[in-house]
């Protein structure tokens, strides 16, 4: 079971609910996934209440764990504030605390990340910190509060799948007992599978899966390479060689000549 | 009183933010409300008093990643 801040979860996919074609093409890539979490955000209200109630029912009525984002925060201010009107609307203490510092990679800023981190932790919040591959970054994140870390593995949305799996395996070392979230830049299953098989417990996907042409279909793909690679992990993986290896016995081979 | 409500200017009669929400027809338990840059929960809309220039946001649960 993945364990998050003292909830027990049996899913290890969290689900972006962004860009779906329809409202029930969400509903249905959350349940084909056996997604218990999903990531929402707010938005300012244009139709007196009507286009963000009809959303909040639906999430309601899935019956999974709310996480709410701070996505398009440049500031520590402004990341705080939406985190407390989050919590005012979805009545969770979880937050997924983005802090962008980059318009074109959408990288976060780290440095105004740990402080919101360390402002909100200080206010009660559980906070899962959208943050780099940094380890120093992932440390003060700790120190800040953070009970869990959720490096991206490539820009968010550009589907490009783990960059640099050496820094992933280094916080899988260095963190051991630290739930690991691989947040951004999944592209395929295959990519889920590879975080997975570094020991990262969870994956949290959208765009993925909301562009995809079947995104139901596709949410079960995910999950299923999550298990693989989870599983694959645990069993224990053989290291690359240069060299052949007869996987056949050489022993007792016939001899015709 | 000039209001600025997400983003709009607005010209709007209300001494409190609750008046505001009703007037300009909001509504819903999932809004949530800040002014000037501070949260201003539910319950204290009705005894939180506008002034003039005051910067509000509306905010309520959309799609997210």
């Amino acid at each position: 079971m993945l364990s998050l801040y003292g909830s027990e979860l049996s899913s290890r996919l969290l689900l972006g609910t962004a860009r779906y074609p329809s409202p029930s093409a969400l509903e249905e890539a959350v349940r084909a996934a056996g997604t218990q979490i999903v990531t929402v955000s707010l938005r300012r209200e244009t139709a007196g209440g009507r286009s963000g109630g009809g959303f909040f029912e639906m999430i309601r009525a899935l019956g999974v764990h709310v996480l709410p984002n701070t996505a398009g925060c440049h500031s520590v201010s402004e990341a705080v504030l939406t985190a407390k009107m989050a919590r005012e609307v979805f009545a969770t203490d979880w937050i997924k605390l983005e802090v962008i510092g980059h318009h074109d990679t959408l990288q976060p800023d780290v440095f105004a990340l740990v402080e919101a981190a360390r402002v909100l932790c200080g206010e009660g919040f559980r906070v899962f910190p959208y943050t780099t591959d940094d380890l120093v970054v992932a440390e003060r994140l700790l120190e800040a509060g953070c009970e869990v870390l959720m490096p991206w593995c490539a820009p968010i949305g550009s589907a490009a799948g783990p960059l640099n799996p050496a820094a992933l395996r280094a916080f899988r070392a260095h963190f051991p007992d630290v739930p690991l979230i691989v947040d951004a830049g999944i592209g395929r299953p295959s990519h889920a599978a590879a975080v997975m098989e570094l020991g990262f417990d969870a994956v949290l996907l959208n765009t993925a899966v909301a562009g995809a042409a079947e995104p139901a279909v596709m949410a079960h793909a995910f999950a299923l390479a999550i298990e693989a690679g989870r599983k694959a992990f645990h069993a224990g993986m053989l290291e690359p060689r240069d060299m052949a290896v007869p996987s056949t016995p050489v022993i007792g081979k016939a001899v015709f000549q | 009183m000039k209001l600025i409500v997400n983003g709009e200017e607005r010209d709007v009669a209300a001494s409190t933010l609750e008046e505001l929400l009703a007037l300009l027809d909001y509504q819903g338990e999932w809004l949530a409300t800040a002014v000037n840059g501070e949260l201003v929960h539910r319950q204290d809309r009705a005894r939180h008093a506008l002034g003039d220039r005051d910067r509000i946001e509306i905010l309520s649960p959309r799609q997210g990643g």
